[in-house]
């Protein structure tokens, strides 16, 4: 999977990425970025509050709010500029503050390295966007569009982080394992950690050991 | 009639004294480690900034900031970590060329993304002792970001004070290079010699 992955980067994802970033100046691609973020604030919210985590929930509403009218209907970005950043989340993360485990490390077709426990998070977090619930058809196809531009954009914007992991690695697989890995454990944790390896101490022990 | 070896009021308030004092050095050493670690991060992002922003060639640029590599990290034992288990049937002469390579290596690889840095700031905003080390916080603010952590972990076990590791967001240096490494070596059948060779030619 993560071979196809590459495959469809190289012939499909990248070409592009690489072609819209270079035609679109920068602010309208920020835009779009704003756009679609400004869209999963309601969803994060939801999930906030399964989590009881009402100070974040609080905090992606105003920034919501914020950027909805001040903010131009999200195309703009004031609240960062007051401090008010989002507070991302999924119901992945949801499900991790429930107790559920993480399980087994899964590469999804297109969209890449994930969990047993978050691609479960990925599926309920389309079927419950509360977005979705106000919008009707053509405009949830303007969603998509937008939600695939934003990605696109992504794709742009992390351009030379993601060629080394793809096409310079030694070992691609395993290099975007760890990666993911270790910074999605870092994001729902949450909390300053202190198992750290001292090498000057622990000679020889393997400090990655699993 | 007084008992000898009963501690005098003075032998007994200097003893209690001696005890405090004993009680306290390890926190007065920590106290000391913890500020000379934060002063060495403090430097560390001084000169970095200014490489960042020098505009110097490409070559130019990673050779400096090989040199600061040398002045701030501790990069024998840094190669000692990525290699894991494989350093101790390495030689002197290959242990001592595969710190030349990975040094080389970790330069291109990072001063290659410099430019992403130009016109953000670090700043230190924790310092805490965890066992024989000190782990420096720092937030990194980059233009159009949301601010994210950075963490150096300092130690004097080489008998300076220098960091031994770096964790962005999670993702931990020495275990990712320990993975390169490690693919590396598998591809050229554990062959230490070719792993470096093409640890070299790596960009």
């Amino acid at each position: 999977m993560f071979e196809f992955n590459v495959a469809v980067d190289r012939t499909i994802v990248r070409p592009v990425s690489v072609g819209a970033g270079t035609i679109l100046p920068e602010p309208v691609r920020q835009g779009i970025g704003n756009f679609a973020s400004n869209l999963d604030q309601p969803r994060y919210v939801l999930n906030n509050l399964l989590q009881l985590r009402f100070e974040e929930a609080l905090q992606n509403t105003w920034r919501f709010v914020v950027n909805s009218t001040v903010g131009l209907g999200g195309v703009l970005d004031p609240a960062s500029g007051i401090g008010l950043y989002e507070a991302d989340t999924d119901f992945g993360e949801t499900l991790h503050v429930w107790g559920a485990p993480e399980g087994a490390y899964v590469v999804l077709p297109v969209l890449g390295p994930s969990t047993s426990r978050d691609t479960v998070g990925f599926v309920v977090d389309r079927a419950m966007n509360p977005v979705r619930f106000f919008i009707g058809t053509p405009e949830s196809y303007y969603l998509n569009t937008v939600n695939i531009g934003d990605a696109v954009n992504t794709r742009y914007r992390f351009g030379d982080t993601i060629d080394e992991l793809y096409y310079e690695s030694a070992d691609g697989y395993a290099a975007a394992r760890i990666l993911y890995l270790s910074n999605r454990r870092f994001e729902l944790r949450g909390e300053a950690q202190d198992d750290y390896f001292d090498p000057y101490t622990d000679f020889y022990e393997d400090p990655n050991a699993q | 009639m007084r008992n000898r070896f009963a501690p005098t009021r003075r032998a007994f308030l200097s003893l209690t004294a001696a005890a405090a004092g004993a009680a306290l050095l390890p926190a007065r050493i920590f106290a000391q480690s913890i500020s000379v670690s934060r002063q060495l991060v403090d430097a560390l992002l001084i000169d970095l900034y200014a490489l960042i922003n020098s505009g110097s060639s490409v070559d130019r640029l990673y050779a400096d900031f090989e040199a600061l590599l040398n002045r701030y990290a501790d990069m024998p034992i840094i190669a000692q970590t990525v290699m894991r288990v494989e350093w101790r049937r390495a030689s002197a002469a290959q242990r001592s060329a595969f710190i030349t390579a990975f040094r080389a290596y970790i330069s291109r690889k990072y001063g290659s993304r410099f430019r992403e840095l130009i016109g953000g700031t670090f700043e230190i905003t924790d310092t805490r002792q965890i066992r024989n080390f000190v782990e420096v916080t720092t937030t990194a603010n980059l233009r159009n970001e949301a601010p994210f952590e950075v963490i150096w972990l300092v130690s004097n076990g080489s008998g300076e004070h220098k960091f031994f590791n770096l964790i962005i967001e999670g993702i931990n240096l020495a275990t990712t290079e320990a993975e390169e490494v490690g693919a590396l070596l598998d591809r050229n059948g554990g062959n230490i010699d070719a792993m470096i060779a093409d640890l070299s030619a790596a960009s």
